[in-house]
């Protein structure tokens, strides 16, 4: 089963073929975009550098973490709530990217990560259990965040 | 390098200014138009991968960059960590925020010098830069100011005014930066696209009747 159907219908919608109209609302819907993922990378970062050792590594994991939740939870509805427009305007250019599907691929695995895998460590003292474990996630969770970022700023040169 | 462009690209109400070409000091749009013509930045502009890759690096960078100092603000301005000092928030968090910082204006020159002087004439690079100029003193007043007696409000949940102040006008002129720096690409007042409004054409030094732009 091919998802080209479902491209071509929300390249087809109001919205997609609004913004396509526009000349500005693109680039502008794809700054508050950017403003997003800095502020969902802000709140991963405090935590990931946390439980890499660095940062604020006086702090505890669990006490960071609660902070940083409302601004990643923040981060993630305004990502969502940009992108989507964006998807609609050019979903079927994104459904031959590369990057595209290279973004996808590693928001779905960091996000799975992030609400389960992760909130059980900040959740516990783990990571002083199991040091080398919980940092090779957290620096996964880095790189798959940079994956999204890398993929996200690809799509405009496909 | 192609004088007569260079100085065609001045608007008319700026004769002085071609004088001052002909004179010899080097203008900076002559300057940035000469800057183009070298063979470093056509290359680069050319290049499959290159620029690309210097774009992907500024992201990651701004990502690490605009992250840290979110969250920095954020905690001048009491609404997260508040139980965290604010000097060990600073200390401890802005170190990635300078060195991102770095980056950023590395890969940014680079990314400049692929294209410089349609990047000097376009509105949005330039209000970048004014952007940059007003944050960086925001810095400064910060840290000569309010931040130099730290130590009476530093496990305070939520910082003195002056503090939450800057906090607000950083975010606000960081984000700013951001948004014009992603409209840069996207130019609808670019020199070529005439016809553009006088104010238009004088805030970017273009001049609609040159063609050859």
């Amino acid at each position: 089963m091919s998802l080209l159907p479902f491209f071509q219908w929300c390249y087809a919608t109001g919205i997609g073929e609004y913004i396509r109209n526009s000349a500005w609302l693109f680039p502008v819907i794809e700054a508050v975009h950017l403003l997003g993922f800095g502020l969902t990378l802000g709140a991963v970062l405090i935590v990931e550098l946390r439980l890499l050792g660095a940062g604020l590594s006086r702090q505890p994991v669990s006490q960071l973490a609660a902070n940083a939740q409302p601004w990643l939870l923040g981060g993630i509805a305004l990502m969502f709530v940009s992108g989507i427009p964006l998807f609609l305007s050019e979903s079927i250019k994104a459904y031959y990217s590369f990057a595209f599907w290279t973004k996808m691929t590693s928001l779905f695995l960091v996000l799975l990560y992030t609400f389960t895998l992760r909130r059980r460590i900040t959740g516990t003292d783990i990571s002083t259990e199991r040091p080398v474990l919980v940092r090779s996630l957290a620096l996964m969770s880095l790189c798959l965040w940079f994956g999204v970022a890398w993929g996200g700023r690809w799509i405009g040169f496909s | 390098m192609n004088w007569s462009r260079a100085r065609n690209n001045f608007h008319h109400g700026a004769p002085q200014l071609g004088v001052l070409v002909f004179g010899g000091a080097m203008s900076l749009l002559a300057f940035f138009s000469r800057m183009g013509e070298s063979s470093w930045s056509t290359s680069l502009h050319e290049s499959q991968y290159a620029y690309s890759i210097i774009e992907s690096l500024h992201v990651w960078t701004l990502a690490v960059f605009f992250g840290s100092i979110i969250m920095v603000d954020l905690r001048l301005l009491g609404l997260t960590m508040r139980k965290v000092p604010v000097t060990e928030v600073a200390g401890r968090l802005l170190p990635w925020t300078v060195g991102a910082f770095v980056m950023m204006v590395i890969t940014g020159s680079l990314l400049f010098s692929a294209i410089p002087l349609r990047s000097f004439q376009n509105i949005f690079f330039r209000t970048k830069m004014l952007l940059l100029i007003a944050a960086g003193v925001n810095v400064w007043l910060f840290h000569s100011g309010i931040y130099k007696k730290v130590w009476e409000w530093d496990l305070h949940a939520i910082p003195p005014k002056r503090a939450r102040i800057a906090g607000g006008i950083s975010l606000v002129l960081w984000a700013c930066i951001i948004v014009s720096g992603r409209m840069i690409a996207y130019n609808w007042f670019d020199c070529d696209r005439q016809p553009q409004s006088d104010l238009i054409n004088f805030l970017t030094s273009c001049n609609p009747t040159d063609e050859g732009h």
